[in-house]
């Protein structure tokens, strides 16, 4: 029962990758592509957390760490960049 | 009762996808950069928590990770969100046509 | 395990979709890095899928933060150096 709740779980946040991804190809404008960016980012969190369940791997935990702080640090860099060009 | 915990850790998880993928379809489907902003941010920290309780539910041995995970997202998140709004309104991005009103435009008009 | 290639095959098409933006879009150079970011994020992604959380640590890191951010860093420095 568990087992396929998580397994429908996996598929509902790969269909939400992929719109997120579509918004990344169409996306008119840079910021959308950024926001688009940030959202595949916090969904990649979700597909570590699958792959750890997957793997049974307490360890990936730590990489989805730094998966958080790197967006934070990706989109700060990028919004400096459209405000005022460095 | 670990199968309860097992159960109630999955429909957390579905839970919180259904989250990302609300958050995904309002990212398509909103009309301006500022709504794409507030669904591709909120609802996705939203839903990221809710997977977080949900797998600390499944493995309680993981616990402290995924509280220091959440932690981290919780801050930094709505911070980005911010500062990415901030830029798309100075670069002068255009709004939607059924936007009613605009207190940073308002504020920086009265400004001397 | 079916879990594991159905994440690694959606990795795969987004991999690819990212890497043809990074290259042969013309639009905009800004977006183009920002699309080769994407490319390690989701290589890193992979590589933990294929079992190494340390390699996947340094990729996440280097690749798509300190390269992403150089980039960005390089554009501008470029860009003011031109209409100077």
């Amino acid at each position: 029962m568990a087992e396929a709740l998580v397994s429908l779980a996996a598929i509902i946040a790969g269909v939400a990758f992929l719109l997120v991804l579509w918004r990344f190809i169409k996306g008119p404008s840079p910021v959308d592509r950024i926001i688009a960016f940030d959202g595949l980012t916090i969904v990649s969190i979700t597909g570590i957390l699958f792959a750890a369940l997957a793997a049974e791997r307490g360890i990936y935990l730590d990489v989805a760490l730094v998966y958080a702080l790197l967006s934070f640090l990706g989109v700060i860099v990028v919004a400096r960049f459209l405000e005022r060009g460095f | 009762m670990g199968a309860i915990l097992d159960l109630i850790g999955a429909l957390l998880l579905l839970a919180g996808t259904s989250f990302l993928l609300l958050g995904g379809l309002g990212l398509v489907r909103m009309p301006d950069i500022y709504n794409r902003i507030q669904a591709g941010t909120k609802a996705t920290t939203l839903g990221t928590l809710l997977s977080l309780v949900g797998v600390g539910f499944l493995h309680p041995e993981w616990s402290l990770k995924l509280l220091l995970i959440g932690v981290f997202l919780l801050f930094t998140n709505p911070l980005s969100s911010q500062v990415l709004a901030r830029a798309a309104h100075r670069t002068g991005t255009r709004k939607s046509p059924a936007t009613v009103v605009d207190q940073l435009e308002d504020d920086l008009g009265e400004r001397p | 395990m079916t879990l594991s290639i159905g994440i690694a095959l959606l990795l795969a098409i987004a991999m690819v979709v990212s890497a043809i933006m990074a290259t042969r879009g013309r639009r905009s150079l800004g977006i183009s890095i920002l699309a080769a970011g994407l490319a390690s994020l989701l290589a890193s992604v992979m590589f933990l899928l294929l079992g190494a959380p340390d390699v996947a640590m340094t990729e996440a890191a280097i690749g798509s933060g300190l390269t992403t951010f150089l980039f960005f860093f390089v554009l501008g420095r470029v860009r003011r150096g031109e209409h100077d």
